[in-house]
C-alpha cells in the first residue's frame, strides 16, 4: 500500500511539475509576443541585429549537415518506396509517394529534429549557463528585461528559419529521391520532376510548412524553460540541456502525429 | 550626510527560503552619498538582504524603498525606469561571456540611450580608465584574472552614472594588494561622481577601509549599526566575536547530539 501510494504521489508531482512547465512556457510566449509587438513604444525594442545573428546561427549553418541528412532521406525513401511498390508492381507511381511524404512529413520531421538538436539544446545550455552565472539577474538590475532580450530574437528566427530550412529540405530530399529513381526506373529527371509537381498541391505545402512553424515554437519554448530551471552549476547545465533535447523531439513527433490527425481526415 | 530623506529604506523584511525564516525583520537606512557596508559571516542573510534591495527576490513582509520609491509596488515600467539610475557589480562579476569585456560595458548603453557609437565607445573607454583597465576592452571574460573581472563588473556598474551603487564581496577572494585598489576605487567613485554605495562582504579589513557605517547582521537580524568607531567599540559579545575572528561557542547537549546522529529528529 505504501509502495502504491508513493507511486501514486510521484505521478501527481511529475504531473503537476509538467503543468507547471506548461504554464511556464505560455507566459513566456505571451510575453515574447507582447515585447515584439509594444517593445518599441516602452524603449524595450526587440533588436533586429539579435534576430539576424540567431537566424544565422540557427539557419545557415545548419544548411550543410541539413542538406546530408535530408539527402540521404530523399534515397532512402526511393529505395524503401520502389520496394514497397513493386508488390503491387506499381513502381512507376513511386515519385508520387516520395513526393507527398517528403513534403508532408520528413522534411518538416527531420528539420524540426535536427534544429532540436543543434539550437534547441544550445538555447538550453545558454540561458542555463548564464542563470548560474547571475547573468540573467545582471541583465534584470540593468533594467534589460530578460525575456524581451534572451528569448524574443531566437524565438522570431526560429519561426522564420525552420520553414525556411523546411522548404531546402524538400528540395534536396527530392533531388536524391529523383536521382536513384531515374536511374532505377530508367525515367529522365525531367519526367520525374512533372510526376512529382503533378503529385503535389498546395495544400499539402501548406501541411508541411504550419507544422515547421509550430515545431519552430516548440523548440524555442521547451529549451527556454529547461535552460530556465537550471540549477547547481556546470552538471545541472549538462542535464538540462540534455532534458530539453529529449523534450522538444517527443514534443514534436506528437504534435506532428496529432496536427496530422486533426488536418487529414 | 544631509538631511534629505535616505536613498534606501528597508522597513520589517522578513524573508523565507521554504518554510525557512532567513530574514527576520531588518530595518535600514542609507543616507544619500555614504557608504554603507553590510557585514556578516556565511548564512547571515547579507546576500539575501542584497537581492531584497535589488527587487530580485520579495519579501515576504515588510517594505523596500529605493530613491523613495517601494520597489516591490512599482508598475514594471517605472521600476525598468529606477534600475537605469542604479548600478550592481555582482560577487562573480556576471560579465556576459559571448561579449567582449568593451561591449559588456556599452551594453547598457546601447539598450538605454540614443548616444551615437563614437560617444558609447569614448564613454566605455573613459570607464574602463577608472577602473584601470583601459586596454583591456577587446578581451573576452574568460581571459581575465579575477581582479580584472571584478574591475570590469565595477565599470559595467556605473557606466550610466548611477546614484545607486551596490556592490557584492568587491574583494572576496583577491590578494590584499589588489583588494584595496579595489577599496580605492570605491571611495573614489563616491568622492569623484557622489554616488551612493552599498558593498556587502565579510572582508573585516576592506569593510574598515570604506565604511562610513557598518550594519552587522548575523542569523537574519541586525545586530548593530554605526560608524566604524560605534562599531569597534561595540559591547556585543557576538559583534566582538565577528571582529576578533571568534567562532561562536557551541554548548554540546549528549542527549541532543546522539538523537541527530539517530535521525530522530
Amino acid at each position: 500500500m505504501t509502495a502504491f501510494s508513493r507511486l501514486v504521489e510521484k505521478v501527481g508531482r511529475g504531473t503537476l511539475q509538467g503543468l507547471d512547465e506548461v504554464g511556464f512556457a505560455a507566459v513566456l510566449l505571451a510575453e515574447c509576443l507582447y515585447w515584439l509587438a509594444a517593445g518599441r513604444r516602452k524603449r524595450q525594442p526587440v533588436r533586429v541585429a539579435a534576430v539576424f545573428q540567431q537566424a544565422r546561427e540557427i539557419g545557415v549553418n545548419a544548411l550543410p549537415i541539413l542538406s546530408v541528412l535530408t539527402f540521404t532521406i530523399g534515397v532512402m525513401l526511393a529505395i524503401q518506396g520502389i520496394y514497397t511498390l513493386k508488390t503491387f508492381g506499381a513502381e512507376s507511381r513511386v515519385a508520387t509517394g516520395i513526393a507527398l511524404s517528403v513534403v508532408r512529413e520528413f522534411s518538416s520531421l527531420i528539420t524540426g529534429v535536427l534544429v532540436a538538436g543543434r539550437s534547441g539544446s544550445a538555447l538550453a545550455a545558454r540561458l542555463g549557463t548564464m542563470k548560474i552565472n547571475q547573468e540573467i539577474d545582471a541583465l534584470t538590475v540593468m533594467g534589460i528585461e530578460p525575456v524581451r532580450y534572451l528569448v524574443a530574437p531566437p524565438l522570431v528566427a526560429m519561426v522564420v528559419m525552420v520553414p525556411a530550412l523546411t522548404m531546402w529540405a524538400h528540395l534536396v530530399a527530392l533531388f536524391g529521391a529523383g536521382l536513384y529513381v531515374t536511374g532505377q526506373l530508367q525515367i529522365s529527371f525531367g519526367a520525374y520532376v512533372s510526376q512529382v509537381v503533378e503529385a503535389l498541391r498546395l495544400a499539402d505545402l501548406g501541411h508541411g510548412l504550419a507544422k515547421s512553424g509550430i515545431f519552430a515554437v516548440l523548440i524555442t519554448l521547451v529549451g527556454v524553460v529547461n535552460g530556465a530551471l537550471v540549477s547547481g552549476g556546470a552538471e545541472g547545465v549538462g542535464r538540462m540541456t540534455t532534458r530539453s533535447v529529449v523534450h522538444a523531439i517527443s514534443a514534436i513527433v506528437i504534435t506532428d502525429m496529432i496536427f496530422a490527425f486533426a488536418v487529414t481526415r | 550626510m544631509n538631511t534629505e530623506a535616505p536613498i534606501i529604506e528597508v522597513e520589517g523584511v522578513v524573508a523565507h527560503y521554504g518554510q525557512r525564516e532567513v530574514l527576520k525583520g531588518i530595518d535600514l537606512a542609507v543616507d544619500d552619498g555614504e557608504i554603507m557596508v553590510i557585514m556578516g559571516g556565511s548564512g547571515s542573510g547579507k546576500s539575501t538582504l542584497l537581492n531584497h534591495l535589488l527587487g530580485l527576490l520579495r519579501p515576504s513582509r515588510g517594505t523596500v524603498r529605493l530613491l523613495g520609491r517601494d520597489i516591490n509596488r512599482l508598475p514594471a515600467m517605472e521600476l525598468l525606469e529606477l534600475r537605469r539610475r542604479m548600478g550592481v557589480a555582482f560577487q562573480s562579476g556576471a560579465l556576459f561571456s559571448s561579449l567582449t569585456v568593451a561591449e559588456n560595458i556599452l551594453l547598457p548603453l546601447r539598450e538605454h540611450t540614443d548616444l551615437d557609437e563614437h560617444t558609447m565607445a569614448i564613454i566605455a573607454r573613459l570607464k574602463l580608465e577608472v577602473v584601470s583597465l583601459s586596454g583591456f576592452g577587446d578581451l573576452m571574460p574568460a581571459e581575465l584574472s579575477g581582479g580584472m573581472v571584478k574591475r570590469a563588473a565595477l565599470a559595467r556598474a556605473i557606466v550610466m552614472d548611477p546614484k545607486l551603487l551596490f556592490c557584492d564581496e568587491p574583494t572576496a577572494g583577491l590578494d590584499p594588494v589588489v583588494s584595496s585598489s579595489i577599496d580605492q576605487l570605491i571611495l573614489r567613485l563616491r568622492d569623484a561622481l557622489g554616488m551612493t554605495i552599498v558593498v556587502v562582504t565579510h572582508d573585516l579589513d576592506s569593510a574598515f577601509r570604506i565604511a562610513d557605517r557598518i550594519c552587522v547582521l548575523e542569523e537574519g537580524r541586525v545586530i548593530a549599526i554605526g560608524s566604524k568607531d560605534e562599531i569597534r567599540s561595540s559591547g556585543s559579545e557576538r559583534v566582538q566575536n565577528l571582529l576578533n575572528r571568534r567562532s561562536k561557542e557551541v554548548t554540546l547537549d549528549p542527549d541532543a547530539y546522539l538523537r541527530r546522529l539517530f535521525g530522530e529528529g
